[in-house]
């Protein structure tokens, strides 16, 4: 309970004597290529392999004569866009983004950089982390997007190409009782997560004590944390969003 | 000017500093010295704000910081510079954007006249054609050399250095004090060095506070510290072979 109410005060801390608007927008910017463009081609990778994976799965499950071969793209699509594309991906985005936001903060503090922007009476926490949670927001759904395309374009060139599916049926598949209100739970999904793993990791990282070693224990509570955190509220949020 | 009054601060229940009060004048390079583990750098932090003493209050020029609300503590701190004992330099930014640092932040000059300035500073501490250089490719005294040069960029009133000779070769040691009580004196700032190095005392403690146990146990200047007859002193500055040799010299 202690450490979550350090984490509430934190939070509280990031939208006090803010810096200007101009200063933000480029911190903002610089983070969202670090954090956003910077990790497109692993999420890319990542998710056209779930993709082509799930397609094979399903195929080799479903072999009944009584069920069309276009379910199959039906099932890939349900799968990929809502939980897929954000849950598996928030996943990897905590242990790259998320370790490299704990890792770059516990160093600043351990070499004394952010007691130095301190003292130059500037609050550390708010222009350290709110770019980073900014540009993570941001960022974090446009990735989830993108792996959902490449997941389901995956799974097109695995179906296609062993002949599982046609490139028609799959079309079909993907297109068959499709309802939006999928991409927004998955673009709702990937707000709150990017807000845990941005805020969780950059929690863990600017309270770094000590030297090295504990630089590299923050970095590891910063991923664990944050990935319990998405598992929770993922949880949380099946629950309270589907209403259908 | 800086007052600190009745300073106190423990951790965990345990008493690192003890009601220690002093003055540090302006235009001279004060000194805080004392064995490892004595609390110079918790001291040194309960001034700047870092760290909130459990007791006493440090006044700037009369302004009182440790009772100050936001914006005043905001504004003394805008009227700091500060040396770190790694040099604390921004390893994302090179040379010339970590001086610069503080007047992005702190002002609205205009770009060129920020780099003007930027260029003074880093040639006034000895340092030309490493604007573009990052962190991690110049030399643990030409980095001292880049924190003092973002110290003082933003001209600061108070000018604070924790350790500034750790980790330097003599040499290097005795440049990096030259320049501390030049800029000192050329900008008529108020320095405060904590240190342990019996050359930075004899070469720039123009008053010197010694700190024992946590407790002030002496106050002078580095003309009549070796005459204290404090034996805990005498332990301190006569550690060393060089100093052994000036016991009992007249200075």
């Amino acid at each position: 309970m202690k450490g979550f109410g350090q984490y509430m005060i934190f939070l509280g801390s990031l939208v006090v004597r803010r810096e200007s608007f101009k200063t933000y927008y480029r911190l903002v910017m610089e983070e969202s290529v670090l954090i956003g463009v910077k990790s497109i081609g692993l999420v890319a990778l990542v998710a056209t392999f779930i993709g082509a994976v799930t397609t094979v799965q399903t195929a080799y499950n479903l072999v009944s004569p009584l069920i069309p071969r276009y379910m199959i793209a039906n099932v890939v699509r349900e799968m990929t866009v809502l939980e897929l594309a954000p849950t598996i991906m928030a996943i990897i985005y905590a242990g790259k983004v998320g370790s490299s936001m704990a890792g770059g903060l516990g160093t600043m503090r351990i070499t004394e950089q952010i007691d130095a922007l301190e003292v130059m009476g500037i609050n550390s926490a708010s222009y350290l982390v709110l770019p980073k949670i900014v540009a993570s927001l941001l960022m974090y759904p446009l990735l989830v997007i993108v792996a959902g395309a490449c997941a389901l374009f995956g799974g097109y060139l695995v179906a296609t190409i062993s002949g599982m599916v046609t490139p028609t049926d799959y079309a079909y598949g993907l297109r068959f009782y499709f309802d939006s209100y999928a991409i927004t739970f998955a673009l709702i999904k990937s707000f709150v997560f990017a807000f845990l793993i941005s805020s969780i990791s950059s929690f863990k990282g600017y309270f770094t004590q000590g030297g090295a070693l504990e630089v590299g224990i923050a970095t590891t509570a910063a991923v664990t944390a944050s990935i319990i955190a998405v598992l929770l509220s993922d949880y949380l949020l099946a629950q309270l969003l589907y209403v259908r | 000017m800086i007052k600190i009054k009745n300073i106190s601060k423990s951790f965990n229940g345990k008493a690192v500093i003890q009601e220690i009060s002093g003055e540090f004048d302006k235009g001279k390079t004060n000194l805080i010295i004392g064995s490892s583990g004595t609390g110079k750098s918790v001291l040194l932090k309960c001034i700047v704000g870092l760290i909130t003493p459990n007791e006493g209050n440090v006044f700037y020029d009369l302004r009182n910081f440790t009772e100050a609300d936001k914006e005043l503590k905001s504004e003394i701190r805008r009227e700091i510079g500060m040396l770190f004992q790694g040099g604390a330099l921004f390893d994302s930014k090179n040379v010339e954007h970590n001086v610069m640092f503080p007047l992005d932040i702190l002002t609205k000059m205009h770009p060129d006249e920020k780099l003007d300035r930027v260029n003074f500073c880093l040639q006034r501490v000895g340092l030309e054609n490493v604007n573009k250089k990052m962190p991690s490719e110049i030399s643990g005294g030409m980095k001292k050399r880049v924190g003092i040069a973002r110290a003082i960029v933003n001209n600061p009133n108070y000018l604070f250095c924790d350790e500034p000779n750790s980790g330097l070769d003599p040499q290097t040691s005795i440049l990096i004090d030259d320049l501390i009580g030049e800029i000192t004196h050329e900008f008529d700032i108020t320095t405060i060095v904590v240190t342990h190095d019996m050359n930075s005392v004899m070469g720039i403690g123009e008053k010197i506070l010694f700190l024992y146990k946590g407790r002030k146990l002496w106050e002078g200047s580095n003309t009549d510290i070796v005459h204290s007859g404090l034996s805990e002193l005498d332990d301190f500055v006569f550690s060393n072979k060089v100093m052994q040799g000036l016991k009992g010299k007249p200075q």
